[in-house]
């Protein structure tokens, strides 16, 4: 039964995948992406990996999804469908396409997998929480710092980016 | 407990997957009984506050009312505008309804009745209803109206902005639980509801949870996605029949879920004060439908009593009130948890 609603969400996956590139109306496209994010997610809950399942949901559905319509809502022509690449285009990107699928498929099967024993072995948000706050042995302290420093680093360059320039008059603003 | 029953009278496979079946049919059915039990509710309550009578015609008190509108809306002719994009047009509602159904699964009606008790809890909910601000999105975008695409954009700077603040406050009161599982949560308050135990930074809480909640669900005075005045009806002017309808059951389903959820997170969820009847079955399912209510009443007194705030005054209130305030108060909820100040 497991592996009969795997199959139906990788095909899921793979389909609108391929839409997404496809696609020729942008909006589409998005929404085809998001389809692919929500079939990941449904993986994750499917390997019992919950937190991650929720987080990508979280992160790539609702956060990053939200990120490209909202940008995209800033292009002109929307609406309309994109002209077809040229064929020289076509040829490059179908070359790159198929090193890097080959490339995977290569990594995939040629890496040893370790058959987890304790299938029953649920990682709870305790566990997630306790390792990246631990500073032992398989903590996660440091790398949870650092991406805090990068998140806020992000964030003040964003503002002084969004601020340079124009200086506008605050009392213009407050009304 | 559907499926020890159900394993009486066939193989246990069989039973599983009939039990699935089963809650999702039930769960379906209560969340459209819901949807017409608030949209009645809204009105009759929108009466009491004009002075006037609401519905009062159709069955008991005018309870029908409602189900009469939704055959209405059912039967109604789908209408669409041209050069729309067909497809998101169509799929758009059921981002909305999905996300809100899924998040009603999670809520815990009384020890036994709760469908999804995973231990994500709280997180899973939010990250839930994340995915229907990309359904109002599409679906003012794909209307090709301006007035949908405004209120769908106001729409989404709203969401996103007051769901940081919801999670702040959720996060806060994970402090003081110590647990993010909505049944857990729920059985920490044996001792006395969070909104007691946390008191300053657990009201100061509430009150943001309150005002971020009613931001999160588009209603008044934060409804300036759908200000009729300005926008028509806002994302969904351009849709008819069972679009409007799913969009419209959807959003009182949504209250209902974040009246329930600060009922879980602050007010002890299926507990009485003092344990009265704690561990009657079904009991609690009553006390904790109830409770809901009451703040949903109280999400309806602010829809006839605060007038509609401008989209600045929007973002000025979330970005230099709420959220100052909620990242504050987690401090202080920390500080009080370490220190033992709780009650």
């Amino acid at each position: 039964m497991e592996s009969i609603v795997f199959y139906i969400i990788a095909l899921i996956m793979v389909t609108f995948a391929v839409m997404s590139v496809s696609s020729r109306n942008i909006m589409r496209s998005i929404v085809y992406l998001l389809f692919v994010m929500i079939g990941l997610s449904g993986v994750y809950f499917m390997l019992d990996f919950s937190f991650l399942g929720a987080v990508q949901l979280v992160v790539y559905a609702g956060g990053v999804i939200i990120l490209y319509i909202t940008s995209i809502m800033l292009i002109e022509k929307i609406g309309e469908s994109m002209d077809k690449p040229k064929l020289l285009q076509q040829i490059i990107a179908a070359v790159i396409t198929s090193l890097g699928a080959g490339v995977t498929l290569f990594a995939i099967y040629s890496y040893n997998f370790n058959m987890v024993a304790d299938i029953n072995n649920i990682t709870t948000v305790e566990d997630v929480g306790f390792a990246l706050l631990n500073y032992g042995e398989n903590g996660y302290i440091l790398p949870f710092e650092i991406i805090s420093m990068l998140l806020l680093a992000a964030m003040v360059g964003a503002i002084v980016i969004a601020k340079s320039g124009k200086s506008t008059n605050s009392n213009e603003l407050k009304n | 407990m559907i499926l020890e029953l159900l394993n009486q009278f066939m193989p246990a496979e069989v039973a599983f997957y009939v039990e699935l079946v089963i809650i999702a049919v039930v769960y379906l059915g209560v969340f459209a009984l819901l949807g017409l039990f608030l949209v009645w509710m809204e009105r009759r309550v929108a009466g009491f506050f004009q002075l006037r009578l609401g519905p009062n015609r159709r069955g008991p008190s005018g309870l029908f009312q409602t189900v009469a509108d939704a055959l209405k809306l059912v039967s109604k002719e789908l209408t669409a505008t041209e050069g729309r994009d067909k497809f998101l047009h169509g799929i758009a509602p059921y981002f909305v309804i999905v996300a809100a159904l899924m998040a009603l699964s999670l809520i815990p009606f009384s020890a036994e009745l709760q469908a999804f008790d995973i231990n994500l809890g709280v997180f899973f909910v939010t990250a839930v209803t994340s995915i229907e601000v990309v359904g109002i999105f599409l679906a003012g975008w794909a209307s090709n109206n301006k007035y949908s695409l405004i209120g769908g954009m106001r729409s989404g700077i709203q969401m996103i902005s007051y769901e940081l603040s919801i999670g702040m406050t959720i996060v806060t009161m994970t402090v003081l639980a110590g647990t993010i599982q909505l049944s857990e949560i729920v059985e920490m308050q044996r001792g006395g509801w969070f909104i007691w135990t946390g008191h300053i930074p657990a009201f100061i809480g509430f009150m943001v949870f309150m005002i971020a909640g009613t931001a999160e669900s588009n209603r008044t005075p934060f409804d300036l996605v759908e200000a009729e005045s300005e926008l028509g009806a806002g994302f969904h002017s351009e849709y008819s029949g069972m679009g409007f309808a799913y969009f419209f059951l959807a959003e009182f389903v949504n209250m209902f879920i974040i009246s329930a959820m600060a009922v879980t997170l602050f007010f002890g969820g299926w507990l009485l004060p003092f344990e009265i009847g704690a561990d009657i079955p079904f009991v609690g399912a009553i006390i904790f439908v109830v409770k809901t209510l009451s703040v949903v009443f109280l999400m309806m007194w602010f829809r006839w009593t605060f007038p509609r705030l401008r989209i600045d005054q929007l973002l000025t209130l979330e970005w230099k009130y709420l959220i100052p305030i909620s990242m504050v108060n987690i401090v202080v909820m920390a500080i009080l948890v370490w220190l033992g100040l709780t009650f």
